[in-house]
């Protein structure tokens, strides 16, 4: 029970040893964050497996084979693709980006708002940063999950037409993560959750239609195409369907993973010093 | 004010403590010492600086201005250390409603660094602890607010800690919870748990406070015992007078012509009553009738750290 021996005993531990103390502490805790996501996920898993697999399902049979047969009807995707190899990689993409996006803006919210677990654990030796780090984490682990099931249907489905349609996966990952990481940085500033819907009206639900997910930007006005290179969704689709049609640009392709990971980093940056200026004061 | 050569064992030392936010200054410089095993308690009304004192304590605030040491620490270099050994009740509950009432337990422990097996160990005897055994595996939310307050006064135990602060303990809840929750605080004092609490209650600083401290407008205004405080700033007894005013009517005593005159130490005047500070309640109602007075009602009673509060400040604790 409560402490009765000793109750201070100030340690003057040297400097040096302390901050090796400190980092791994952090390293520790942000660790202790997403377990404590785990164990809320635990609750929930099934029906989170279950949505995992009959949202691609039902995407790729509705898009992919009903709309894919007029567009296959009309020589296919560019390159003659059929429709449903074209859109399967991109769908993958822009599924694990909404998720992560919804992920960053109201349950974020919620943690550092309305329930205020934040609050909470701030009393103990973890710190913002790593309730930052640990909820990153979380989310990646989402977006892992996500697209491992996505991918399982596609594979249902015979829409990949390379080994290399596998590396979809990491890219679905790393451009959840381009979203996740500023979005999470915006919601840290947020009063109320009134912006994210306009976020989501006004940003994600746009890219998800229009970064060359159902059609190549390149059939967007001239003067819109140059939007979609500055957003990340379109360099995650550009990427994951490139491998997946076995198609392997190495340049092109370094820029889109530069992207994608410039996003990330900047994003955690800006992220690490709003959590602290709200979680901090 | 605090003793100068307290300082070296207090388990909470403050001197010029300041806190601002921005234009506005929260805390003004206030100098306290909390000794080991001692209950201390910041008594004030909402706004007086209580609650951004306790969370510099608590080290999730950055000090502005002043020293400030916990444990002999200092918070800006070893707050996740100081941390470690501080159990906080906060104010708001801030309980996890997805998780169930032993997992609450669980995954704080896990946040002090417990292995899953004692944080389990600790979180079963705390449940019995609290009386919430019978609960722990329900969700949180259908909880009532007494017992929710009493989770998380375990999940602050849960690293046994050296130091227990309590912001506004008891607010909100019904006096059969409170008395509960009382009790078990009391018991952790009774284990030399040291104690540190905010309230706006009178009667909950004079059951578990040794000593405390009376903020108004960010600064310490008082200190000292209960007891030391009452003999201090007021008489042993009260007084209360009440007279028939007319709607809407304040009792400014204008209409008592000076008909209390010697009788008591001081006077105050509320909006619906009189308080005569007097050192016999009785002999001084007995007087007051003999010259005339014919108050609506008549109460006799002790005087409380509300009196202190009144006699220091012209407000009251609790508007």
């Amino acid at each position: 029970m409560a402490a009765s021996s000793a109750p201070i005993a100030p340690v003057a531990a040297p400097a040096d040893a302390r901050r090796g103390l400190m980092s791994a502490l952090t390293a520790h805790s942000s660790l202790r964050v997403l377990e404590h996501d785990l164990l809320v996920f635990r609750r929930g898993w099934r029906s989170y497996m279950m949505s995992g697999l009959s949202q691609p399902f039902l995407y790729l049979l509705s898009m992919g084979i009903g709309l894919g047969l007029y567009v296959n009807r009309n020589g296919g995707a560019p390159g003659g693709v059929p429709y449903l190899n074209y859109i399967a990689p991109a769908l993958l993409v822009t599924q694990a980006m909404m998720a992560a996006a919804f992920e960053s803006a109201w349950p974020i919210m919620s943690k550092i708002a309305w329930e205020k677990t934040y609050l909470a654990a701030l009393n103990t030796p973890i710190g913002a940063t790593s309730l930052l780090a640990g909820d990153i984490m979380w989310i990646a682990f989402r977006a892992v999950l996500l697209s491992v099931l996505f991918f399982v249907v596609i594979l249902a489905f015979g829409a990949v037409s390379s080994p290399l349609a596998v590396l979809a996966i990491p890219v679905a990952v790393l451009t959840a993560l381009s979203f996740a990481a500023p979005i999470i940085a915006f919601t840290a500033t947020q009063k109320t959750d009134q912006s994210f819907n306009m976020l989501f009206r006004f940003g994600i639900t746009p890219l998800f239609l229009f970064s060359g997910t159902f059609f190549p930007i390149e059939k967007l006005p001239l003067f819109i195409q140059p939007l979609a290179w500055v957003t990340p969704l379109y360099h995650g689709v550009s990427l994951a369907r490139g491998f997946s049609l076995g198609q392997v640009d190495p340049v092109a392709d370094l820029i889109h993973v530069a992207v994608l990971a410039g996003f990330v980093v900047v994003g955690l940056f800006v992220a690490r010093i709003t959590f602290r200026r709200r979680l901090e004061l | 004010m605090p003793d100068e050569t307290s300082t070296t064992d207090a388990v909470i030392h403050a001197r010029g403590l300041k806190k601002c936010f921005g234009e506005f200054t929260a805390v003004d410089g206030v100098d306290f010492d909390v000794a080991p095993g001692e209950a201390f308690g910041f008594l004030g009304p909402n706004g007086a600086g209580k609650t951004s004192t306790m969370r510099m304590i608590g080290c999730v605030s950055p000090v502005t201005a002043g020293t400030l040491t916990v444990f002999g620490l200092d918070p800006a270099h070893d707050g996740a250390r100081i941390r470690s050994r501080l159990g906080v009740v906060p104010q708001a509950d801030t309980l996890d409603n997805e998780l169930s009432v032993l997992e609450n337990l669980l995954v704080y422990g896990r946040y002090f660094g417990l292995p899953w097996s004692e944080s389990r160990r600790r979180a079963t005897e705390l449940l019995d602890f609290v009386q919430l055994t019978d609960r722990a595996k329900d969700q949180v939310e259908p909880l009532s607010g007494g017992m929710k307050r009493r989770l998380v006064i375990a999940r602050a135990l849960i690293n046994e800690p050296a130091l227990l602060l309590l912001d506004e303990p008891t607010t909100g809840l019904d006096p059969q919870a409170r008395h509960l929750l009382w009790d078990r605080l009391y018991r952790l004092k009774q284990r030399g748990v040291t104690l540190c609490l905010t309230t706006h209650y009178m009667d909950e600083a004079e059951q578990l406070c040794d000593r405390l401290v009376v903020m108004d407008k960010a600064k310490i205004v008082a200190g000292g015992s209960p007891r030391q405080l009452i003999e201090q700033y007021v008489t042993r007894e009260v007084l209360e007078l009440r007279f028939n005013r007319g709607e809407g009517e304040t009792d400014d005593g204008a209409h008592l012509d000076g008909q209390l005159d010697g009788l008591a130490d001081r006077i105050e005047q509320l909006p619906d009553r009189l308080l005569v500070y007097t050192a016999d309640g009785d002999a001084t109602a007995a007087a007051a009738f003999e010259r005339g007075l014919r108050p609506a009602s008549i109460l006799v009673r002790r005087s409380t750290l509300e009196d202190v509060f009144l006699r220091l400040t012209g407000r009251s604790l609790v508007e």
